[in-house]
């Protein structure tokens, strides 16, 4: 039998309905190249019982003729996704053991197409974090790996990206044929670029966020990783839905993202925002961005030169939207009800040995600028105009898109995958810029993709991002497909 | 809707060492909204259940939870702004006021702070005193309650119960437009009774359902205004007006002395009668309130308002002017009467179609009276409407005297039973057969020369016989019949 593994959703979807396997033989395929892959610790929980029983129920639904969307697909999921009866950390110490007594709508709405679950994905603590590091189970390999200037591979550890970085690797790494991440400021698309993986956050308000463990409430999105970017409307039809336990979802129907992809993009106007051409930027990565602008002009599309001149200012104010939300999205962790608890000699002693032990540097950094914005005498200065220059970067992009603009082109970082520990050490804003061209599109709730475009000369995958109009995902895939047909798609060789 | 700032009567000035002193005092009543759900969860409000019965998985605060606003919640509140005549925002916004302490799980409480649901409106009290003081509603506003930390049930622990936790309500400020402990207190009853009315608070004070946090400040009258204390959490009316008088003269006391009000955060002993600090400004919380990023601003139509306010009850002060101009009754008896809207209820079935003013009379002063003193409500009531009625009907048809009739009320209060039929089984019928009351008056003036002489000088001695003719009929007799009578035979015409 072929390498079950190496089948897209779409395949698979079509093999399992032709009954050349079963979805007990394709989970058992999953679980077997999961065990062989540990090195690159992108499961923090593999669930290989449930998966299997999970799988075995669908095979038993499919003789019955019943067959959801995504009937006997393996999927992973980020550890910030509560799942019942499986440990849930968002890979935090604060969360121990905590097992939830219930399941985060999304996986819930991914089960009850048929999916199946393989286990828990690592990421950063919280979610904070573009590399993965800060997570308490350390952090993930990424399945690439640099080629040095003879061709040679360095093995040097990678970063996968953050902070979905368990996800993206484990879906580059034909480890899950989907998996699920969040994304409040990159943490989807990032990661992706830096696997050769397609992500996409959706419009804010497109998924549910309850029983996600919550970073940044007004920023937080999820959404699938996938190898192909029709898998990733295949998943996304499947993750969103209006959802009454979550007034910030959106009532509007989900439309069958599949067919979108493969149509024709003639006449589509394409966005380019010279605002995006920062200083320090890789000549590589100004050509692979020249290379997308030439492949959707090639396909049809109109090329526009665009401004969106607040860009430069979405960066500090994420960074003190998302840590504000974050100090008091936060607070519930405090020992007393679940997860850790260190006791102290009183109650404030508790609080302060629980939080300080259970938390990470990064998260602590955090909590602590968060804390400072929303403080007396800070909040105007900094909170209140930060929500400000949100309000100037959306009307940026809804001003492009007045005035015709379906779609816009960027790069989506401005480097490949760096080395683990390269970052981290010194300056935070260092690590923070990763985010410098994803950030926009959570400040403005737009939604986000990022397709692979290519390889740079250190072999490693560098993505595209194709950001869109509110609730018009459908443009995102029918363009990205485009770009995924001109660039190809990219395995990394396995080492492990 | 801007009540000028108000300065009090001398009457109401307290005296001190160097002079007057007029008290400035402000409520902020947090009243539990009545609805069967909690303000953002699903989970039950009743009152009691064994500790955390009543904790759905938002409660908690468990990791991903979302707050999800209940609609009546939002509909009592409304209901409560109309009712306080007050300016309803169509949109309003819920902020976090973080803080850390056990019973709030979430490590904030979803409150709001800069747009509240409803602004300013007007309390009306009526003072014993006939006078009608206006005092202003500053603002309305939902939040959540914490849960409740139990203190003294271990020596090491402190226990938990989050029952309440997320339960909504209702912070009503007023202006600083009291004057008084009696106007103060005036206002907490008033406000009870409103929100009673509209069904959106049972008020019930015992239960901690409805509490009152009290800003009090005292100056020269009419002059600068002095720094405030704030005493929380007082759970009585009786208990508001205690703390406010201990607090005044605390603070004209310190001043006398040449010391400062230090503005602070004080606590009622009620054991005690005072107050005492419970932290200082310096001290307080940075809550660093931010819009809940959780929730969408909150949002209605006016016709939605419109159709909550076709729905309202008859509201006290309607009603009391209706009393006044419908039954003919004083503003002190309907402000009495309308008290309550059950008691106001209870009076209308009393006075259908008989004297309203008697009616009110046998209502107030029997009825009332004995409910009070037995502490019973109108609802517990042993008396019906119809029963009352009944013994009203009886003096006004002349069956029974107002003296039988009291004596009637005792046995249908204790024994229950229709009053027409008790005054035939119990033979208190009064006696208007004028044989036998000139009979009984024959007998009296027979028996008596010497008081039938002095009653020609002095006619008031006419009391005295009829008392003597009531006697000899064992209270029966028509006193009207009597009278005349007697004043038929010893010709005092």
């Amino acid at each position: 039998m072929t390498d079950l593994t190496a089948l897209t959703i779409a395949e698979a979807r079509d093999a399992l309905a032709k009954k050349d396997f079963t979805a007990l033989e394709l989970t058992d395929a999953y679980l077997g190249a999961m065990e062989k892959a540990r090195a690159l610790n992108a499961y923090v929980l593999e669930t290989p019982e449930k998966a299997r029983a999970m799988a075995a129920a669908s095979d038993a639904r499919r003789a019955e003729g019943r067959v959801g969307p995504l009937e006997g697909i393996p999927l992973g999921v980020k550890d910030l996704y509560c799942t019942e009866g499986v440990r849930t950390t968002a890979c935090s110490k604060i969360l121990d053991d905590f097992v939830p007594p219930y399941e985060s709508t999304v996986t819930s709405n991914l089960w009850a197409d048929g999916a199946v679950m393989l286990g828990k994905l690592n990421n950063d603590e919280f979610a904070m974090g573009s590399s993965n590091e800060t997570s308490c189970f350390g952090p993930v390999v990424n399945p690439w790996r640099r080629k040095a200037a003879d061709g040679s591979i360095d093995p040097t550890p990678l970063v996968p990206g953050g902070s979905s970085g368990g996800s993206s690797a484990a879906v580059a790494a034909h480890i899950a044929l989907g998996a699920t991440g969040t994304d409040t400021g990159g943490s989807i698309r990032q990661p992706a670029a830096f696997t050769g993986t397609v992500g996409i956050k959706p419009t804010y308000g497109r998924c549910s966020r309850w029983g996600i463990v919550a970073f940044a409430s007004s920023l937080d999105q999820a959404g699938p990783f996938a190898r192909t970017v029709r898998d990733a409307a295949i998943l996304l039809k499947s993750f969103a839905s209006v959802d009454p336990k979550d007034t910030t979802s959106v009532d509007l129907p989900v439309p069958d993202y599949e067919a979108a992809v493969g149509t024709s993009i003639k006449g589509k106007v394409i966005g380019i925002p010279r605002e995006y051409r920062v200083d320090g930027m890789p000549a590589e990565i100004e050509t692979l961005w020249s290379q997308g602008i030439d492949w959707l002009r090639a396909a049809g599309a109109e090329i526009r030169e665009i401004s969106l001149p607040h860009t430069k200012y979405a960066l500090p104010a994420y960074y003190i939207v998302a840590p504000a939300e974050a100090s008091s999205n936060l607070a519930r962790y405090d020992g007393i009800r679940y997860g850790l608890r260190v006791t102290g000699d009183d109650i404030t002693d508790t609080y302060e040995l629980t939080r300080a032990a259970g938390f990470g540097s990064e998260v602590r950094r955090r909590i602590m600028i968060g804390t400072y914005v929303l403080s007396a005498g800070y909040y105007d200065a900094y909170y209140v105009r930060a929500q400000k220059v949100r309000t100037l970067i959306k009307r940026d992009f809804d001003l492009a898109f007045q005035a015709g603009v379906d779609a816009v082109l960027t790069p989506a970082t401005p480097s490949s995958a760096f080395g683990i520990g390269e970052k981290s050490g010194g300056d935070p804003v260092e690590m923070y810029l990763n985010d410098i061209f994803t950030v926009t599109v959570n400040m403005a709730g737009l939604p986000g993709m990022v397709v692979p475009g290519g390889l740079d000369a250190k072999g490693l995958p560098l993505g595209l991002q194709l950001i869109g109009r509110p609730f018009e995902e459908e443009t995102l895939f029918q363009v990205g497909e485009v770009i995924e047909q001109a660039a190809g798609r990219f395995t990394p060789a396995k080492w492990w | 809707m801007f009540t000028a700032f108000r300065t009090a009567k001398p009457s109401q000035y307290l005296k001190g060492a160097t002079g007057d002193w007029e008290v400035i005092i402000g409520l902020e009543v947090h009243a539990q909204v009545a609805s069967n759900a909690k303000l953002f969860s699903g989970a039950s409000t009743a009152f009691g259940g064994a500790p955390n019965d009543h904790v759905s998985l938002v409660d908690a605060a468990m990791p991903g939870m979302l707050p999800v606003i209940n609609e009546e919640c939002v509909a009592q509140a409304v209901r409560t702004g109309l009712g306080l005549e007050a300016e309803i925002n169509l949109k309003s916004v819920f902020d976090r006021k973080n803080y850390f302490y056990p019973d709030l799980p979430q490590g904030y409480q979803i409150s709001q702070y800069k747009s509240p649901i409803v602004g300013e409106g007007t309390v009306r009290l009526d003072m014993p005193d006939g006078e009608v003081v206006e005092v202003g509603v500053e603002r309305l506003h939902l939040e959540q309650d914490a849960g409740k930390s139990i203190h003294d049930q271990s020596p090491n622990h402190t226990f938990v119960d989050l029952n309440r936790s997320g339960v909504a309500l209702m912070e009503i400020v007023s202006k600083p437009d009291m004057r008084s402990g009696d106007e103060a207190k005036a206002y907490l009853s008033k406000l009870r009774t409103i929100l009673r009315y509209l069904g959106t608070c049972d008020g019930d004070m015992d239960k901690g359902n409805m509490r009152a946090d009290v800003n009090v400040s005292v100056r020269k009258p009419g002059g600068e205004l002095g720094t405030r204390c704030e005493i929380k959490n007082v759970n009585s009316i009786r208990f508001v007006g205690q703390a406010i008088d201990y607090e005044a003269r605390r603070q004209i006391g310190i001043i006398e002395d040449g010391g400062t009000i230090k503005q602070e955060t004080r606590l009622f002993d009620p054991g005690k009668g005072e107050t005492r600090s419970m932290r200082s400004k310096e001290e307080a919380h940075d809550y660093r309130y931010f819009p809940d990023p959780d929730l969408l601003p909150l949002e209605f139509t006016q016709a939605w308002v419109d159709e909550l306010k076709a729905g309202l009850p008859e509201l006290p002060d309607a009603k009391k002017a209706r009393f006044i101009a419908q039954y003919g009754v004083t503003p002190y008896d309907a402000m009495v009467l309308t008290l309550e809207k059950a008691s106001a209820d209870f009076y209308e079935d009393v006075a259908k179609g008989r004297d309203a003013k008697i009616a009110a009379n046998w209502v107030i002063n029997e009825l009332f009276g004995r409910l009070n003193k037995e502490g019973k409500s109108i609802e517990e009531s042993p008396v019906s409407a119809a029963q009352l009625g009944g013994i009203v009907d009886l003096i006004v048809d002349g069956t029974i005297s107002g003296k039988i009739a009291k004596d009637l009320f005792e046995i249908v209060w204790t024994e229950g039973g229709d009053p027409k039929t008790l005054v035939e089984t119990r033979g208190l019928k009064q006696v208007t057969d004028t044989g036998a009351i000139e009979a009984a008056v024959d007998a009296v003036i027979a028996a008596n020369p010497d008081k039938v002489e002095q009653i020609k000088a002095k006619p008031t001695m006419a009391g005295w016989f009829v008392g003597q003719v009531m006697k000899q009929t064992g209270g029966k007799a028509n006193p009207q019949a009597v009278n005349e009578i007697l004043k038929a035979k010893l010709g005092l015409e």
